[in-house]
């Protein structure tokens, strides 16, 4: 079991300088932990808004990674394209997929987990699946330290 | 009612050393006024996100002035951009050139065209200082004052619509863009 501390340890240890975020019910509950980060956290109100914001702060040399769920990805799309394949920087995120884990048991109609890795896909985003449910906080660090050290963009897919 | 390019040619006046991000339209216009390595033209760009670019430079960067030009039909698509911007104390300075039209498309009316009040939005979402110019003359007694101290501010200038022009392109490709802006920033370029 992977808790917020450990996401929030995680980050910091990869070198991570912002989170920035909107939050879900999986993701949320790591805000008590950022509180009190190295992290700055950041709050837009749209995910597309959210990477447009990562983009000034790379060219302003600062790391950032941007958390949303697959929902808000989908709404993201073209800021995305534009940030990873036009401006070509190095975009970090990490996106939870909503239901994963009730879809995997055919116990959800929630299509979010069927679209959600062809969206990425389609972007062309190299990515990396976590649960946090079954995978360690040290298999948390491996995978957040190699979304880090990605020389282009990346993302690692949250399973909720 | 001023023109683009003349409300342009007193932003140029006043920029100092800020950092200009220009979108659509004033892609084409902003070149002839200036050559800085701290212009950013964002074209290739996505729609409404100059602002939300401008915040995360500023945030990076403190203490960096950024002013950020953007539409009418930009903002629309990211009012809520103006909310996210409010709650942080940096130098960025949104100058909101709006001319009723989406003008790289051919000039179709934006929603709300003429009836949106783009200042009480502004002052709404949290923005402090908020200033509307509809005329050349007061932006040209009012650019020095708004586009210097605390921030985020937000400038409202009502220009001319006007429709044929030239679908704009950025002077330089996007990667020399970004280099040169980050040496300008005091950067490494990536």
């Amino acid at each position: 079991m992977t808790d917020g501390q450990a996401v929030v340890g995680a980050f910091e240890a990869a070198g991570f300088t912002h989170l920035v975020w909107v939050p879900d019910s999986h993701l949320g509950t790591w805000e008590e932990e950022l509180a009190g980060s190295r992290l700055a956290p950041i709050r837009p109100c749209r995910e597309g808004e959210a990477v447009g914001i990562a983009a000034g702060l790379m060219l302003g040399g600062a790391n950032p990674l941007v958390a949303m769920q697959c929902t808000g990805f989908f709404e993201a799309g073209d800021a995305v394209r534009n940030v990873a394949h036009d401006l070509k920087l190095p975009l970090k995120m990490i996106v939870g997929v909503r239901s994963w884990r009730a879809f995997r048991m055919g116990k959800t109609a929630d299509n979010c987990p069927h679209y959600a890795e062809k969206v990425v896909s389609a972007w062309e985003l190299p990515f990396d699946w976590f649960d946090p449910a079954t995978h360690t906080p040290e298999a948390l660090a491996g995978v957040v330290g190699q979304l880090r050290g990605r020389p282009g963009p990346g993302l690692i897919l949250w399973a909720e | 009612m001023m023109t683009h390019s003349e409300a342009l040619e007193v932003l140029a006046a006043h920029r100092r050393d800020h950092v200009v991000i220009t979108t659509m339209g004033s892609v084409g216009l902003w070149p002839a006024l200036s050559d800085s390595p701290r212009d950013f033209h964002y074209l290739p760009s996505s729609m409404g996100q100059g602002v939300p670019l401008g915040l995360g430079l500023c945030l990076a960067k403190p203490g960096l002035g950024v002013v950020v030009l953007t539409g009418d039909g930009g903002l629309l698509m990211n009012l809520g951009c103006l909310v996210t911007a409010a709650q942080y104390r940096v130098p960025l300075y949104v100058v909101l050139i709006d001319n009723g039209l989406y003008e790289v498309t051919g000039g179709q009316p934006v929603a709300g065209a003429g009836r949106t009040d783009f200042a009480t939005i502004a002052r709404g979402a949290g923005v402090g200082r908020v200033y509307s110019f509809d005329t050349l003359d007061s932006w040209k007694t009012g650019a020095a004052e708004s586009l210097t101290g605390d921030g985020p501010v937000f400038v409202w200038l009502k220009v001319a619509g006007e429709k044929g022009k030239e679908t704009p392109s950025a002077p330089r490709p996007m990667a020399e863009q970004i280099r040169r802006l980050q040496e300008a920033i005091g950067e490494k370029a990536r």
